[in-house]
């Protein structure tokens, strides 16, 4: 990293942490009676508090989204090339809070935290979190900051949900909702595809039934596995096919079983391997499951339209045409239940080859789509 | 306003849910919002338009024509506007049956290609007419299909639909003294309002 940050970067910035001593009811039934959120800022809070922005990260997210915690960082936050001055989320204008999600593992309260009354770290014992509860808490540190009502909420993927379920759950609170790559309930592919990556991490001996912590080990190779098998529900056939095609690491084919031979084994195990080193067997088990979980319109006989029925927000959609994770049919779902029940509602599908990943990549009409919603906002 | 919009507009009634397709950069839509407190959605598949689109506030939605309208319930809007686009979808028939099902009213635009120059070009040239207002040639037009005046009030009658208002205008969309003789050979472009069937 040079010395001097690019002129559209949020620059340096250094994570906060919210502390909540009022228990918090849980859809699961539980309650945590303390807990505490990790989170940044961006840009400068108005007067009025009008221009405030939630950012809401997806299954392996953190609160870093922009700028850099350290002139020395080799990469900026997870979405950096859509937060800071002159982006589509300018920081010129709006004030963007950006935090770690109850149950992650990245400094707010998840499985790999302490147990105040234990005293022993979380581990199996940390109660399951659905996205409802993740927005209430959410609204508390909303409410902790001095902001009263969104100027938007916006997420891609499980963060899009995040954005949806504001709606519902504070239509007061939100005006405008910006939902990426996301559905309005998982398909049984997912799911499936969910379980896969949760029983390669509960079958690995190091797990020990969630509690690994206690046992000194690490579920390395489960975590590896789930997030091998996840990512490549991120890349389109197309985009693995352009970066790996049948590449081989060596010269020639071994003919044996154990060797890495194809380009995109070792890319696969590398990327399997870097997380492992970073994220909790626990945490992912969590965020797949509030994934599963996530289904407004079960309230409403499985009616979404019903669903949004008390929504005030307007909503932004954009899906990619090469995403199969969460394919443009799903936000196509939600944009004919957004106008069957009459809601502002406007909606694109992105021309692009990167599959579900494509909401983190720098695509120009993309980030000129998102950017002219945004500049629409009144502040 | 596009002149066939300031025509249009005026059979919109105020508080209206409108549904326009092929919306193109979202005039008709803003000026109704902002001047008549319509409601509705604009289906547009170009990505300039649907920017300029977002750019007015214009609720707008990526939506390809000829893939139907099954996304939207019957009669869930007042009117169902389509301008300048019948000519351009694979399947007219089905789109006008699509809009007369989820629209009350739906007003079309669509250029006359038994207009007298037209006429003349295909007779003296032998050759399909190209002009500056539709300067494609046969292999590159977006134009697909072409119909006049007459072929169109056919259609409507097979289709059982009213027509409730028609008016054939010359490409400034001035409506004339000619025009309204002899739309069929003097108006270049039909502006129709009609209900189907079972309207209520």
């Amino acid at each position: 990293m040079s010395s001097v940050f690019p002129a559209d970067s949020v620059g340096l910035v250094s994570p906060k942490m919210a502390y909540f001593d009022q228990p918090l009811h849980l859809a699961c039934g539980r309650t945590l009676d303390e807990y505490e959120l990790i989170y940044e800022t961006y840009g400068e809070l108005n007067a009025t508090a009008s221009n405030a922005v939630l950012i809401c990260h997806a299954l392996s997210g953190t609160h870093h989204a922009a700028g850099y915690h350290d002139m020395t960082d080799r990469k900026p936050g997870w979405w950096d090339t859509c937060i800071g001055p002159g982006k589509p989320i300018d920081t010129n204008k709006f004030f963007v809070v950006s935090l770690n999600n109850l149950g992650g593992c990245h400094g707010s309260t998840g499985p790999n935290t302490i147990n105040p009354k234990t005293g022993k770290v979380y581990g199996a014992h940390f109660p399951m979190i659905t996205v409802e509860d993740w927005v209430h808490t959410q609204a508390r540190l909303a409410d902790r900051l001095g902001i009263e009502q969104w100027a938007a909420v916006v997420g891609g993927s499980l963060g899009g949900m995040q954005a949806m379920q504001w709606t519902i759950s504070y239509p007061d609170r939100i005006r405008n909702c910006v939902s990426i790559a996301a559905a309005p309930r998982l398909s049984a592919q997912n799911i499936a595809f969910n379980e896969v990556a949760r029983q390669a991490i509960i079958t690995d001996p190091d797990f020990h039934a969630g509690n690994f912590t206690d046992e000194g080990t690490i579920p390395k190779r489960g975590l590896s596995l789930a997030r091998m098998v996840g990512h490549i529900t991120y890349l389109s056939d197309d985009s693995m096919g352009e970066k790996f095609g049948r590449e081989l690491k060596t010269d020639r084919l071994n003919y044996d079983f154990h060797n890495v031979e194809f380009q995109v084994e070792s890319y696969l195990r590398y990327q399997g391997e870097q997380f492992s080193n970073s994220f909790d067997a626990n945490t992912y088990i969590l965020m797949t499951k509030a994934l599963d979980y996530f289904d407004p319109a079960a309230k409403h006989d499985g009616d979404l339209s019903a669903t949004f029925a008390q929504a005030k927000a307007n909503f932004y959609l954009i899906s990619f045409t090469t995403d199969w994770r969460f394919s443009p049919a799903r936000s196509k779902e939600i944009v004919d239940a957004l106008m069957d029940a009459k809601k502002n509602v406007s909606y694109l599908d992105i021309d692009a080859p990167q599959g579900h990943d494509a909401f983190l990549i720098p695509i120009p009409r993309y980030l000129q789509a998102f950017g002219g919603y945004m500049n629409r906002i009144s502040v | 306003m596009r002149a066939d919009l300031e025509i249009i507009q005026q059979w919109i009634p105020a508080n209206s849910h409108v549904l326009d397709l092929g919306c193109g950069n979202g005039e008709l839509l803003s000026w109704l919002q902002e001047n008549r407190n319509v409601t509705g959605y604009g289906l547009e598949i170009d990505p300039d338009n649907i920017a300029a689109c977002i750019d007015k506030g214009v609720n707008v939605i990526e939506q390809n024509l000829d893939l139907g309208l099954g996304n939207f319930a019957d009669d869930s809007f007042d009117v169902v506007v389509m301008t300048q686009a019948l000519q351009v979808v694979h399947y007219p028939d089905k789109i006008l049956q699509e809009m007369l099902r989820v629209g009350r009213t739906c007003i079309i635009t669509f250029p006359n290609f038994g207009h007298w120059r037209c006429r003349w070009y295909l007779a003296h040239k032998g050759r399909m007419p190209v002009s500056d207002f539709l300067p494609y040639t046969w292999y590159n037009t977006p134009n697909i299909h072409f119909c006049t005046f007459a072929d169109f009030e056919a259609l409507c009658s097979d289709m059982q639909m009213t027509v409730l208002d028609r008016l054939a205008v010359d490409h400034q969309h001035r409506h004339n003294f000619g025009n309204r003789m002899w739309p069929n050979l003097l108006g270049e472009i039909g502006i129709y309002r009609v209900t189907g069937a079972n309207a209520r």
